[in-house]
């Protein structure tokens, strides 16, 4: 990084100069609507290597999918019969089945309760990291780093060995010294509901990492004069923490939770990996890997996918829309 | 830390008046420093502990895996869970195939999101502030619940099982965030900057690559090892996509290990996983720091 000739540029700036450079000023309207063809369209050109492969890889499967969960296309369609068009009834199919509307209940349920521990963990931790001093500081950062940058697939791997149900730590823990002899051999991935909180703990220990460093760094931008007027006022830190200092955060809480709750939806690499190993498939599926295993009829999995987005925007849309008003600003 | 020093009470008669009020509270306030300290130290081993049992566990031969009581320590541990991965072919083709997909996504992605990034923080022009919008939403949509047409789309143009196919569907999965991190970066380089060294008598473009583009190296860097880390991890578009055993990526190389060894040597399995997890923790401590302040800065106004 060397920082080389622009030194003394800033000071020489007689009259005529700044019209034709900067442009910005709002006193020069008429100039800039005479501007070259160029320049006028270099922006766009700048964008299109963006725009062509969000268009080929998102833009493009998003539309396809979304035409076909209104076609029959099936098998045969794929060995090309033509596919027909048949409105809702892919829709109505799904929607009338029980076992349809019981995936997607489990599906919020599993990402609202796993961000809502995220978020009160993290929280909780990234305040824990301004009260410690710095030695305690540091561990609990490279603790967290490490969780963090493991990649997610090794992740899942130690975990499926640590509820190893004969020669697991988790199993040996409980029975042995906590004398739950029940707990000896005990299989966790059986039964749904403790299959889910396997997935929790997975999901969590792996989640939390994020939302600490974000919401520390965010703690250390208020402003250390707010924070001592409000203590030459008499509130307590506990008081300082919950008048103060989070309120003033809230914005990065905010893009924080949306991002947990929509990980958490479409979460499927854990509850995938987990299933393989060993969990019955049917009574565990999530949107994620319910739409995975129907991925024979396509135009189910379409109609899946597109349910999916809904509910996604139905969790979220008013996030987005605080978060839009707050990017105008 | 102890830095009160205990103020002669005798010094200034106001003072005195004062000191004894606080100092109760301070040492209280000490005690209770050292008590959330312990608590913070317990929670990191807590998180620690899984990244611990994977490289314990893969130093360790496989009777003493098979015991009743764990073994916490890997005193008197072997290197042939090592050995084993590591003179297994698949183990290095499975690496040549990440290492390319993850080449290629890393160089579309950086330049397409760099010039992306400039024209929306350096131009303002009509549509602008869709494409921010459509950035932003864009990471919104389940990924998840795509992944099936995607794999039709790539179906269609003979792309699956190739780099090239997963590492298209790989640039659009890491394009929006980059731009998004990227527009960051190239906003906080001060526009004068460049008005001023254009007034100096270079061109736009000159002012561009000459003075704002080195101070752009390290979020250049820090978006590189965004986009590393995400293709490199990357498993469900990689299920889906490479389904030739002989086009696995790592993780999915992984998966295969673990089934092919869950119930009988986890010694093995903890092995590969560790060597998939070093290179990437390097650079991740790497580039950490700079991902969670880029997402934060300027978001609280003081």
């Amino acid at each position: 990084m060397s920082a080389p000739p622009a030194p003394a540029a800033t000071a020489p700036a007689p009259p005529r100069t700044s019209a034709p450079t900067t442009g910005s000023s709002s006193a020069t309207p008429p100039r800039r609507r005479r501007r070259p063809l160029r320049s006028r369209l270099g922006p766009y050109l700048l964008l299109i290597p963006a725009l062509v492969p969000l268009g080929v890889g998102l833009g493009y499967p998003l539309v396809r999918q979304f035409v076909f969960s209104f076609q029959e296309y099936g098998l045969a369609q794929q060995f090309g019969r033509p596919a027909e068009w048949v409105g809702l009834d892919n829709y109505v199919t799904l929607l009338s089945d029980p076992y349809v509307w019981g995936v997607i209940a489990r599906s919020i349920a599993f990402c609202l309760v796993n961000a809502a521990l995220t978020m009160a963990l993290g929280i909780a931790l990234a305040v824990l990291m301004t009260k410690v001093g710095r030695a305690a500081r540091i561990t609990l950062q490279v603790g967290m780093l490490l969780a963090w940058g493991t990649p997610v697939l090794a992740t899942m791997t130690v975990w499926q060995w640590l509820f190893d149900s004969q020669y697991g730590v988790v199993n040996w823990v409980l029975a042995g010294p906590l004398g739950m002899e029940g707990q000896r051999g005990h299989s966790w991935l059986i039964e749904p509901l403790s299959f889910y909180a396997v997935a929790t703990v997975i999901v969590v220990w792996m989640s939390v990492p994020f939302v600490v460093f974000t919401v520390y760094a965010g703690l250390l931008q208020v402003p250390e004069e707010c924070m001592e007027a409000a203590q030459l006022d008499g509130a307590s830190s506990w008081q300082r923490l919950w008048r103060l200092a989070l309120p003033m955060i809230k914005p990065v809480l905010f893009v924080v939770a949306l991002l947990q709750v929509i990980w958490d939806l479409r979460v499927f690499t854990q509850i995938h990996v987990l299933q393989r190993a060993g969990a019955p498939t049917r009574e565990t599926h999530l949107l994620g890997t319910y739409i995975y295993s129907l991925s024979k009829e396509f135009s189910m999995a379409g109609a899946m996918a597109t349910i999916m987005l809904v509910i996604t925007l139905a969790l979220t849309v008013f996030y987005i829309r605080r978060m839009l008003r707050e990017d105008e600003a | 830390m102890t830095a009160v020093v205990p103020p002669p009470s005798t010094a200034v008669p106001a003072r005195a008046q004062v000191v004894p009020n606080r100092r109760r509270p301070r040492r209280r306030a000490t005690a209770a420093r050292w008590l959330l300290g312990a608590l913070a130290v317990l929670v990191a081993l807590a998180w620690v502990f899984p990244v611990y049992w994977m490289i314990n566990s893969a130093f360790l031969p496989t009777n003493r895996l098979r015991t009743p009581e764990p073994s916490f320590l890997p005193f008197g541990g072997t290197l042939s869970n090592f050995r084993r991965v590591l003179t297994d072919p698949s183990f290095y083709d499975a690496f040549k195939v990440s290492l390319a997909v993850t080449g290629l996504t890393l160089a579309a992605a950086i330049l397409f999101a760099f010039v992306a990034a400039l024209a929306i923080s350096r131009f303002r022009f009509r549509g602008r502030k869709s494409f921010v919008v459509t950035v932003l939403v864009v990471q919104m949509i389940p990924a998840e619940g795509l992944f099936i047409s995607q794999y039709q789309m790539l179906d269609t143009w003979h792309l699956v099982n190739s780099v090239l196919g997963l590492s298209i569907v790989y640039v659009a999965a890491v394009l929006p965030f980059t731009i998004w991190m990227l527009r960051g970066f190239v906003s906080g380089v001060p526009i004068e900057l460049e008005e001023a060294a254009m007034m100096d008598g270079l061109s736009r473009t000159g002012a561009f690559f000459r003075i704002t583009f080195p101070l752009l190296a390290p979020g250049l860097v820090a978006s590189g090892v965004y986009g590393f880390l995400q293709a490199w991890n990357e498993y469900t578009l990689a299920l889906v996509v490479m389904t030739d055993p002989a086009e696995r990526t790592l993780p999915l190389w992984l998966q295969g290990l673990v089934e092919a060894n869950r119930a009988t040597d986890w010694g093995v399995v903890m092995a590969g996983a560790a060597l998939i997890t070093v290179p990437v923790i390097a650079f991740f401590l790497f580039v950490q720091r700079r991902m969670s302040s880029g997402l934060v800065a300027g978001a609280v106004k003081g």
